[in-house]
């Protein structure tokens, strides 16, 4: 089995793409990584493309080396990753709305974020108007005798992001969940061409409301790498910081509200007050409860306040206070357990598979976290374990967010004991020639992937992909077999983004 | 558990704890929102959520409402599932052209009197998604808007404080008709 190193080396080395390298390729190197993920020895990071062009960024789970390969196709046609790497399927039907490349081979041609209501087609290729076509979705079929259809969304009954899921179930048997996702697609991609770095990075803050911080720092790791600058020690120092209470307040959120939707309400009261908690200091130290707008290219647009590690400080006490009686309550209501012990299980073989990141890889004994491998400052000289399960069902997922909690409260502490004075910020020189960059940054739901072209102060081409993209696909195997009443609690334990995958 | 709930019956409740000027505010919020609704609306105001292409940000602070720090069912302002029993519609998001549709049947779907209220900058005019060939615009595009919370996203307070200027107006409105 080649390593990426030699697929690397069978292409032609792109200069000035940072950190990582990046070569062009031929159909066969092409194929030839495509088939390397599937057999296993290789993950696929990531598949985007531009109006003729496709890449293909590559982790190699030996050596942990990480590259992009890319295809030049002026035919508009390219060899399909999905005809041996299933999880490249709906990125290959993404490619395809929005830049009309065709993947040869595919085994699935259907439309994904385009639902044919947009004005136009191949928006970021060579767009062709086009009129509305209300032809329905032909979902995939499932038969047998007595075998019913349960459709459920766009719209649904809580405050939750809209997708729509179509159920086969025998009786109160899930056989099949298809998912049809792209309700939120708001053309972020589109709207950061040729925009300046300013006003995308705003963009990139608004992909995903939970982990606005996130992706800001996504994509200011990738600016920064495209221009090659660092952004200073407090910066990075209060960029981890803020990541961690991200973190935080979303795993206590997701902990009471997994409970909430196996009708524990006592959980998602007592974990909803720890989580506006962690809002609150996030508020009075950053000033706004999400952290929004805070980690800019360079730097940060602005300090912690003063005050602002004591208000932290006091918090986490707080969380430190209530957390364990959590966490035993949980451990030891048996109806609560009866729900979660042995639901939505996700087979390990799979989650390694589809290099599902965040606490549903971990779940189900993917140990990768984008903090540790291919890290970066802080967490390089922080201390922390990566907690990792492999039984992979509701309650696995449960304790990974239990042990990421703990984990995220040492690591506050260990930076705000850290944290050193200086500037906040550099500024941004901008390189004459176009330069491109990469970045992948631990969210709390798993690695997000950044990748932008850069010409003067403008972006060229930036790429954003979600956790998600590889962990929705794990939620239609992980439900099926179970009961349909069971979906919100699995799909709770998920939680995958529908704005981020939809974008 | 029990220890757990014994506890909560014997503390104070948080919305009462903290004497910070937050807290005061919300405690006078509270009172003036709880006063009118149960005047017009006879202790019950029930709101249908729809995300409309939102980044999620908005459905977060919207989820926090029913926090114990703000817990608007004691208002009798509650969430509900169906748009069958909603006087209210709650949108967020830039309106996508991929849900226009559902948007509106949601709003079909709700009896009259009903009332719709925009949430986040994107719901006014598109915010920074605005432009885009897969957003149609502000709530109002499609909809029509009683009531717009400006933020990015609005805080649950500044949720809560529109909520309060919704119930005047309905007030005012059904004073003129």
């Amino acid at each position: 089995m080649p390593a990426l190193i030699d697929l690397m080396q069978a292409g032609r080395r792109v200069e000035r793409h940072y950190p990582w390298p990046r070569a062009i390729v031929d159909g066969e190197v092409w194929r030839s990584a495509a088939s390397a993920c599937a057999n296993g020895g290789m993950s696929l990071l990531g598949l985007w493309g531009e109006p003729s062009r496709v890449h293909m960024a590559i982790l190699d789970d030996r050596t942990s080396d990480i590259g992009v390969i890319s295809l030049d196709c002026p035919d508009r046609r390219y060899p399909s990753v999905a005809a041996y790497h299933r999880p490249a399927l709906r990125l290959e039907r993404t490619i395809h709305d929005l830049f009309g490349l065709e993947a040869v081979g595919t085994p699935d041609s259907r439309r994904w974020l385009d639902h044919g209501r947009w004005q136009t087609r191949f928006p970021l290729g060579e767009r062709l108007n086009a009129s509305p076509d209300a032809s329905p979705y032909p979902f995939l079929p499932a038969e047998g005798d007595g075998l019913h259809q349960v459709a459920v969304g766009p719209v649904h009954a809580g405050i939750i992001e809209p997708g729509h899921f179509r159920f086969t179930a025998s009786g109160e048997t899930v056989v099949r969940l298809e998912e049809r996702l792209g309700y939120t697609h708001k053309g972020v991609e589109a709207l950061m061409a040729a925009s300046t770095i300013e006003q995308a990075a705003r963009l990139a803050g608004r992909v995903c409301g939970d982990s606005t911080v996130a992706y800001a720092l996504a994509f200011s790791q990738a600016v920064e790498a495209a221009l090659q600058i660092t952004a200073p020690r407090r910066a990075l120092w209060l960029r981890a910081l803020m990541a961690e209470l991200e973190r935080l307040a979303n795993h206590l959120g997701d902990i009471g509200a997994i409970c909430n939707d196996a009708s524990f309400a006592l959980m998602h009261a007592h974990c909803g007050v720890l989580r506006e908690r962690v809002l609150r200091a996030a508020e009075a130290a950053f000033g706004h409860r999400l952290m929004r707008d805070v980690v800019v290219p360079g730097g940060l647009a602005r300090d912690i306040a003063s005050d602002g590690p004591a208000t932290i400080r006091a918090a986490l006490g707080e969380i430190r206070r209530h957390f364990p009686a959590l966490v035993d309550l949980y451990d030891n209501t048996a109806s609560l357990q009866d729900r979660t012990v042995g639901s939505g299980s996700l087979n390990p073989a799979l989650a390694r598979q589809f290099a599902a990141g965040g606490y549903v890889g971990r779940a189900s004994g993917r140990n990768h976290d984008a903090r540790r491998a291919p890290g970066y400052h802080p967490y390089d000289v922080l201390r922390f374990d990566i907690p990792v399960l492999n039984e992979g069902d509701v309650n696995a997922r449960v304790w990974i967010r239990i042990r990421e909690v703990e984990q995220s409260l040492s690591l506050v502490d260990q930076i705000i004991a850290g944290l050193e004075a200086g500037p906040i910020s550099v500024p941004l020189q901008n390189g004459s020639a176009p330069s491109e960059g990469m970045a992948i940054v631990e969210g709390f739901r798993g690695d997000i992937l950044a990748w932008l072209r850069l010409s003067g102060d403008r972006i060229e081409r930036c790429h954003l992909r979600d956790p998600s993209w590889f962990q929705w696909p794990l939620l239609e195997a992980a439900i099926e077999g179970n009961i349909v009443a069971d979906f919100p609690l699995c799909n709770k334990s998920f939680n995958c983004s529908y704005s981020g995958q939809d974008l | 558990m029990r220890k757990l709930l014994f506890q909560s019956l014997l503390r104070q409740p948080l919305t009462e704890q903290a004497p910070r000027p937050d807290d005061a505010a919300l405690a006078e919020l509270a009172a003036m929102v709880g006063h009118t609704a149960r005047r017009r609306l006879g202790r019950s105001l029930s709101i249908r959520e729809v995300d409309a292409g939102s980044c999620n940000g908005c459905e977060l602070e919207i989820h926090a409402l029913n926090n114990a720090y703000y817990d608007v069912e004691r208002f009798g302002i509650r969430f509900v599932a169906s748009p069958r029993h909603a006087d209210v519609l709650l949108v967020t998001g830039p309106v996508t052209t991929n849900m226009r549709d559902a948007l509106e049947r949601t709003y079909n779907a709700m009896p009259n009197p009903k009332w719709v209220v925009a949430v986040g900058d994107c719901a006014k005019d598109g915010g920074c998604f605005a432009g885009s060939y897969a957003v149609v615009g502000g709530v109002s595009a499609v909809v029509p808007v009683d009531l717009h919370i400006p933020g990015c996203p609005p805080s649950p307070m500044a949720i809560l404080r529109g909520l309060l200027a919704l119930l005047v107006d309905v007030e005012s409105g059904i004073a003129a008709r």
